[in-house]
């Protein structure tokens, strides 16, 4: 079930691939129409992963040593916007180039 | 992205154009943009409010706006203190103004009529090279001129010729990376709350807004921090002897 489940959802991303390539004929900026909200899609799951994961190890060590909590909170902040960046570097290309 | 921002175009009307039209250029449509008259409106609010504030100060009897600020400035300095170094001091007028600077212009944006001039890149790009041009001033007026340089090729002679050239990069990708990150996060911001009140008017972008006002917050802090980091790592070693002790702040490092 779950490997049909894969299947399907990589059918539909393939002929989401396919489709503005098949469409360029008559309309050039189909592409990117269709390409730069699914880049900010891919952009926007792989910062939010990225950021659970840095919010965990925060948690963590928080929960192991209450005493530290200002230094991790800087630390957190920090970190989080880094990993933002990236998502907003595809934000920006996508909203403006 | 190009609405009507009342205040902008009463400005314009009432001041920017007379004043542009006594020079001679007679135009129909706004003179300043509306990113530079919420640049001019700010500097000239922070300012009247801080000569205002300047004669009611006093040590014994603080009032309730002395306490606030004082409240941020120590704040502030607190983690100067651990990420300059010991002469923190010297370099906080530019953080703090940099803080107020960004920290009202993010959070104007929320107030009808008038916009956040940092969701314009230039304005942004403005503040960050500033901060690029200012913390390698004081890397050169610490270190002395060869010493800086050598400061960016890495301690060993065999691979300095690689260590200089991507260390050259990385400084250059700080500003880019200062004025992408703000100007990303607040016009993202706007555009989220202008869609909203595309689809369901008033009262749906209104928790938005509350995410907005800590975003906001939390972004013109970010600013403020790197700068402190950068300045920090401009300035470093310059007392590595008396404050032997202090050596481990220096494992904040310096991303770009």
């Amino acid at each position: 079930m779950t490997k049909f489940f894969y299947l399907v959802v990589l059918l539909f991303l393939l002929s989401l691939f396919t489709m503005p390539v098949l469409a360029q004929s008559d309309d050039a900026g189909s592409a990117s129409a269709l390409m730069n909200p699914l880049a900010m899609a891919i952009a926007a799951a792989g910062c939010g992963l990225a950021q659970a994961k840095a919010l965990r190890a925060g948690c963590e060590g928080v929960a192991r040593n209450p005493g530290a909590v200002d230094t991790i909170r800087f630390f957190i902040i920090l970190g989080l916007a880094f990993i933002e960046f990236l998502a907003l570097l595809t934000f920006v290309y996508v909203a403006f180039i | 992205m190009h609405h009507e921002f009342f205040v902008s175009t009463i400005f314009n009307r009432y001041i920017a154009n007379p004043i542009a039209g006594a020079f001679g250029l007679h135009t129909d449509h706004d003179v300043l943009p509306a990113h530079l008259v919420m640049i001019l409106l700010i500097s000239l609010g922070l300012i009247s409010f801080a000569l205002f504030l300047r004669r009611r100060l006093s040590v014994d009897n603080p009032g309730a706006v002395q306490q606030s600020l004082e409240l941020v400035s120590d704040a502030l300095m607190d983690f100067m203190k651990n990420l300059v170094g010991p002469n923190y001091k010297h370099f906080f007028p530019i953080i703090g103004s940099l803080f107020l600077y960004i920290l009202i212009g993010n959070i104007l944006g929320l107030v009808p009529g008038f916009m956040s001039p940092t969701s314009n890149i230039n304005v942004t790009s403005g503040c960050a090279i500033i901060v690029f041009l200012y913390y390698n001033f004081h890397g050169f007026k610490t270190h002395g001129f060869w010493k800086y340089m050598a400061h960016f090729a890495g301690p060993s002679l065999a691979i300095a010729p690689l260590l200089f050239v991507i260390e050259i990069i990385g400084h250059l990708a700080r500003p880019f990376s200062l004025s992408v990150r703000l100007f990303g996060n607040i016009f993202a911001e706007e555009l989220i709350i202008t869609s909203l009140n595309g689809l369901f008017p008033f009262l749906v972008s209104l928790p938005v807004m509350g995410l907005a006002l800590f975003a906001s917050t939390i972004q013109a802090f970010i600013f403020v921090v790197l700068t402190m980091v950068y300045i920090g790592g401009a300035v470093e070693h310059a007392h590595e002897d008396e404050h032997e002790g202090h050596s481990h702040q220096e494992s904040v490092g310096q991303p770009a």
